[in-house]
């Protein structure tokens, strides 16, 4: 018989350029291979140090957002009502010229009525030093709405969280557990760790109402109640200390356990204890004395009493062995029986106790005491907006480092590893800067991390600087700023009006606002004299999403195939544990809009404002641009001496971290696949914070410019500040209102309180939430022409005592309803999930006419977005405020204390609210390129 | 009718890690991506952005709950794509001798020059692995990237399905099942890897690896040190403090 002669080695491509890939914030290497000039196969990078190779599901599809229908094609001006549509083409010249005659008078007479902020941005290091150079002090990014819970309690606890900021030792960890993990984040390197657990059967634990994804692979599981992942933590760790199952070695030497809590009563009460020259000290066992928090050979103790002093350590036992952190206690409010919480903390103290690795590997602290090896406890953690999307979502962070704490497993082999430039305590990063000169650059970058009451962001009146409000006593460690305030605060004109609101990659119109329907409102209003409220919207986005419609003026962005990106150590690096990272995009194709005025990358933009507006940093002394482009900055911009974006290849071409500007920089990340890594020694591997060789060698890479020991802030001077002058201490005193919720959420030590979603709640029994899916990103995935076939869809997925208590069947919807508004959904039924908690995927719903989808779309007709039932802010207080429905202590959005009741409706066709469509700004897609 | 060749020297498949598989959807892209410039036909889509999108696929995970009688419900990912059966159906089912196995290795291909597109084969296959793909009238299927494994102009280690390479829990395993050391073989064996549906009598050659046993680890539960309301936390601290 006989059977075709196949070709069995055909041509792959023209040629392969490797770039990073932007389908996600994960920032995956990618060869993009091309036939006859376009892109006909993307893959992952081998050799990249985030996706070693793998691709996920959108990274694959790449190659159609490339040539989606959706992309934009030539800047926009409006031409009728905000919001009808009505836009008409406009050279790029008249675009910028009509951008700089809004924004030239607003920086010579009052820069904050400009705000700046940027949505899923990879360039904040550019684009708040743009900022700054303008002068607003209104800057920030969105992480004030996804996850600064997580970002602010890692740094203000361990000098680093997870994500960028560290992972798991997957090589070497044996018990790994995930606390409301998403599918997403991040995307490949966990996919790639769970793989290397589930390889050698490692043991990995779900705490997540939610069992997909992978929860579902997780050996168990623990359904537990929104919310209340802090009070399971402080469980987990009065079990513990009961048990005498903590790493005392390991809290004395590397931790503030031992330092002394002033208990004088007055203004200092709960502050750490120092001596005269204004140092921390301990207690030495050798001695009984005092001695240096930093000598060589002191061993501090965690008993002692000095001067009717006690240390951090006494403080800690007398909280976490308090009754009501019994499991028993706790049980109901989490959902989780006693027994279960006893035997995860059992099954922790065993991995973590009886388990323990040693590293075979000498190291020197920075006491100067020299260690033979890196002894290990091999249990390890991850965690992301489940627990951090909730208005106790801070100290649960914190909570949980500190679980990680007591059990010895940060920065030491099978537990938690920082990835550089982390680890950086509190002391390491700027505070914010909010000093506003008409004509002049704001006196610092805009973002930081608070101290104090003395650092926030308060004019002498005591009002806010912000228009977002950061940085306040309703939010004082706002440190990713809260993005989500910004239209309802310009609208409501609290603290005052705006004149221009300037956005970047932000769908404020649809899925990344609270309240959709209201916000969509105030973008549209006017005032009494006729004009809008909110005066001028300036927009940049790559593709018709729902904002585009809501803008005055449209700089429309390039997709990320086509544009000039740089993934910075000044910013949000790519390291690993082992490898500090950093890495670019380039143009692989040219951005191609035939017939139109076509499409630039906002960043290369951003420099031509700045040049035509004279901002001091982006001109020459005779007035010219600096730089040419993006590309251009990149390679060129001194940050400080020897500092510039990119670590790699500088000066003459072979100096790592520190070194002069190289024109040939780019090509040279270009010919390395895109990225760079510089390796940090073996001996700095672990006890990154406290081991002399690390702290030399992050010196000499140019994280620090100075060696930065530091003990792990347990009990968190900074929040003690705050708690006092709650009391009344000091000069500067919040308002009496916020009192108790201040003295509340900025305990010094790890604590829970409920979700204030949980007040008001009444008649609303349910919990409901948002995962992403891994194949979908926010509201980028639907226009891709493959993705949108994977999940075009998507359910209220109803558990089993809802689904069979009111009857649910296949095709019905539900009435959705929340103290906020009412929605009605398609619903699915679902038994692996908490039994009072309802969720859905984030951003499949679109508004008809949106990303160039058909109007009967699944998405647009069927789809539904939560936010509609999410106040941004929460209920009147007594004093007739509103407060953002934000984390008290950073102003994260609480987008996880939504309550709800769930009512079935029976079959419907389409889902409610039901928008009318937004005129195209872009022809509707029809066959695929 | 179409001639299977019989027992074949090699027998490539994939086993696939039930276990392991989180439903991430990475290999149904990366799959669609190759083969849309790969082997054969583009894989088209119909009205990708219209009301209704459909398209070619020749792999997608499904993901269905399950509801032990003794423990808390879960979800298993189910990544489904032709399993390349030694008694492969669609084969034999086939009129012009279009679908075919390969004799060297077993690989169950559509000679799309010979095929008119009448979906027996589709309709023989039990596993629903086949689609029809409208825009060129001829059926796809899982090529195992046989225009991968073998290509002297990929570096060796892609020589494999573009759905392995992908697979960023590295859930999916490429090899030869006739040879009992291979690391598909090995693994099918210690993980108790089975075949779908056996009792048809199609002996697919890929296999699932099944999920592991889930629930509570067995740990002896902590015992307290002490009991604190009778010492107060000034025993518990000497207790404590007195084992550093």
């Amino acid at each position: 018989m006989s059977q075709p002669q196949l070709n069995l080695s055909p041509a792959v491509s023209d040629e392969i350029r490797k770039t990073t890939c932007y389908m996600c914030a994960c920032r995956c290497g990618i060869n993009v291979h091309l036939k006859s000039g376009k892109v006909s196969y993307i893959e992952g990078n081998r050799d990249h140090p985030v996706n070693k190779g793998v691709l996920c599901a959108k990274g694959a599809s790449g190659i159609m957002q490339v040539t989606a229908p959706s992309r934009l094609r030539a800047p926009l001006r409006r031409v009728g009502p905000r919001g009808s549509g009505a836009f008409e083409e406009i050279s790029w010249e008249e675009a910028l010229q009509t951008a700089v005659g809004w924004l030239k008078p607003l920086r010579e007479t009052a820069p904050e009525k400009l705000a700046f902020f940027t949505g899923r941005d990879q360039s904040q290091s550019f684009t708040g030093w743009w900022a700054q150079a303008f002068g607003t002090p209104n800057y920030a990014a969105h992480g004030g709405f996804c996850s600064v819970n997580m970002a602010a309690g890692g740094i203000y606890t361990i000098g680093g969280a997870f994500w960028e900021f560290g992972q798991p030792d997957w090589e070497r960890t044996k018990l790994f557990l995930m606390f409301g993990v998403a599918e997403d984040h991040d995307s490949n390197p966990i996919k790639i760790g769970l793989g290397k657990l589930k390889a050698r059967g490692a043991r990995v634990i779900g705490v997540n109402p939610i069992r997909s994804g992978y929860n579902a692979v997780a050996d168990d599981w623990y359904g537990i109640t929104p919310g209340t992942d802090g009070l399971l933590i402080l469980s987990l760790i009065h079990c513990l200390f009961e048990a005498g199952k903590i790493d005392l070695d390991y809290l004395a030497r590397w931790t503030n356990a031992p330092l002394l809590v002033n208990e004088t009563e007055g203004p200092e009460k709960g502050l750490i204890l120092k001596n005269a020259e204004s140092q921390p000290f301990v207690i030495d066992r050798r001695t009984g004395a005092p001695a240096p928090w930093d000598g060589k050979g002191v061993q501090p103790d965690l008993g002692a009493t000095w001067q009717g002093h006690r240390t951090v350590f006494q403080h800690m036992a007398e909280r976490y062995l308090a009754p009501e952190y019994a499991p028993e206690a706790v049980a109901d409010r989490c959902g989780i029986p006693a027994a279960r919480i006893r035997g995860l903390a059992a099954e922790l103290a065993r991995v973590a106790f009886d388990q323990a690795i040693e590293l075979p590997i000498a190291w020197t602290d920075f006491r100067g005491d020299a260690h033979t090896s890196m002894p290990g406890r091999p249990v390890s953690f991850h965690a992301m907006r489940g627990i951090s999307a909730h208005s106790n979502g801070f100290q649960t962070a914190r909570a949980l480092h500190l679980l990680q704490i007591v059990l010895g497993t940060v920065e030491v082999p099978g537990g938690y590893r920082f990835k550089p430039p982390y680890p950086k305590p509190v002391e390491a990063h700027p505070t914010p800067h909010f000093g506003v000169v008409p004509g002049k650059a704001l006196n610092g970058p805009h973002l930081g991390y608070v101290r104090g009451p003395e650092q926030l962001a308060l004019n002498a009146d005591g009002s806010a600087v912000r228009i977002d409000k950061g940085f306040t006593w309703e939010n004082p460690f706002s440190a990713h700023g809260m993005m989500h305030m910004l239209i309802p605060n310009a609208h409501a004109g609290d603290p005052y009006r705006i004149d221009t609101m300037f956005l970047y990659m932000a769908n404020m119109a649809w899925n990344s606002s609270m309240n959709t329907a209201k916000v969509m409102e105030m973008l549209t209003d006017k005032g009494e004299d006729g004009e809008y409220i909110i005066p001028r919207i300036i927009y940049s986005d790559a593709y018709a999403s729902e904002m585009v419609a809501y803008a005055d003026l449209i700089l429309p962005d390039t997709t990320y195939l086509e544009r000039h990106d740089c993934i910075s150590l000044l910013d949000r690096p790519i390291s690993e544990p082992d490898a500090a990272g950093d890495s670019i995009r380039w143009p692989v194709v040219e951005p191609d809009r035939p017939g139109h005025a076509g499409v630039r990358g906002f960043q290369s933009v951003l420099l031509d404002l700045g040049a035509r507006l004279g901002l001091a940093p982006m001109v020459k002394e005779d007035g010219t641009p600096r730089y040419a482009d993006y590309a251009d900055y990149i390679v060129n911009h001194i940050r400080r001496p020897g500092v510039g974006p990119l670590i790699g290849f500088r000066g003459d071409g072979t100096q790592e971290g520190r070194g002069p500007a190289n024109p040939d920089q780019m090509a040279a990340y270009i010919a390395n696949g895109g990225f760079y890594q510089a390796h940090v020694p073996e001996e700095a591997s672990f006890y990154k914070p406290w081991n002399a060789g690390y702290q030399d060698w992050a010196v000499a890479t140019s994280f620090y410019e100075s060696p930065q020991p530091y003990l792990f802030s347990i009990w968190s001077e900074p929040m003690r500040k705050f708690q006092l002058a709650a009391e009344g201490h000091g000069a500067i005193q919040p308002p009496d209102a916020l009192r108790a919720r201040l003295q509340q959420a900025m305990d010094p030590l790890p604590g829970w309180y409920p979700p204030f979603g949980d007040a008001g709640a009444e008649g609303f029994p349910v919990h409901a939430l948002t995962q992403r899916p891994m194949d979908m990103y926010h509201s980028w995935g639907s226009q891709n022409a493959w993705l949108r076939q994977i999940r075009g869809r998507n359910f209220l997925y109803l558990p089993t005592k809802i689904w069979e208590g009111q009857g649910f069947q296949d095709g019905d919807y539900a009435r959705v309803t929340s103290p906020n508004g009412e929605i009605t959904v398609p619903v699915a039924h679902m038994a692996a999930l908490n039994e009072n908690t309802v969720w859905t995927w984030n951003a499949i719903g679109k508004r008809k006419g949106a990303w160039a989808l058909d109007e009967g779309a699944s998405e647009a007709k069927e789809g539904f977005l939560l936010n509609h039932l999410i106040s941004e802010l929460l209920p009147e207080q007594a004093d007739g405020q509103r407060w953002s429905n934000s984390d008290p202590v950073t102003g994260q959005a609480a987008w996880f204390d939504l309550r709800v009741k769930v009512e079935r409706v029976g079959p419907r066709d389409h889902a409610e609210p039901a928008f009318p469509a937004i005129p195209r700004v872009v022809a509707k897609g029809e066959g695929r390129a | 009718m179409t001639m299977l060749p019989g027992p074949t020297p090699k027998k490539l498949g994939l086993a696939i890690d039930l276990d392991t598989c989180v439903g991430c959807q990475a290999c149904v892209t990366a799959c669609k991506g190759w083969n849309d410039q790969g082997y054969g036909a583009p894989l088209s889509d119909q009205n990708p952005y219209g009301a209704d999108p459909s398209g070619t696929f020749l792999n997608r995970v499904h993901s269905y709950e399950v509801q032990p009688a003794d423990a808390p419900a879960q979800l298993v990912n189910f990544p489904r794509s032709c399993l390349h059966c030694e008694s492969a159906p669609c084969v034999t089912v086939c009129p012009t001798g279009a679908s075919y196995k390969r004799a060297e290795d077993g690989i169950v291909l559509v000679n799309e020059d010979a095929c008119i597109g009448c979906g027996l084969c589709a309709w023989a296959c039990p596993y629903g692995a086949r689609e029809l793909d409208p825009a060129a009238g001829v059926m796809k299927k899982c090529t195992l990237c046989v225009d991968r494994i073998y290509n002297d102009n990929l570096p060796e280690e892609d020589r494999e399905p573009a759905c392995v390479r992908t697979c960023p829990t590295n859930a999916r395993h490429f090899g030869d099942f006739a040879d009992p050391d291979s690391k598909v073989s090995r693994l099918a064996a210690e993980r108790g890897g089975f075949a779908l549906m056996p009792d048809l009598g199609t002996k697919p050659v890929n296999r699932y690896l099944p999920p592991r046993r889930k629930g509570a680890a067995e740990a002896s539960p902590l015992a307290p040190l002490l009991d604190i309301r009778a010492t107060g936390l000034a025993g518990w601290l000497d207790r404590v403090l007195g084992k550093i």
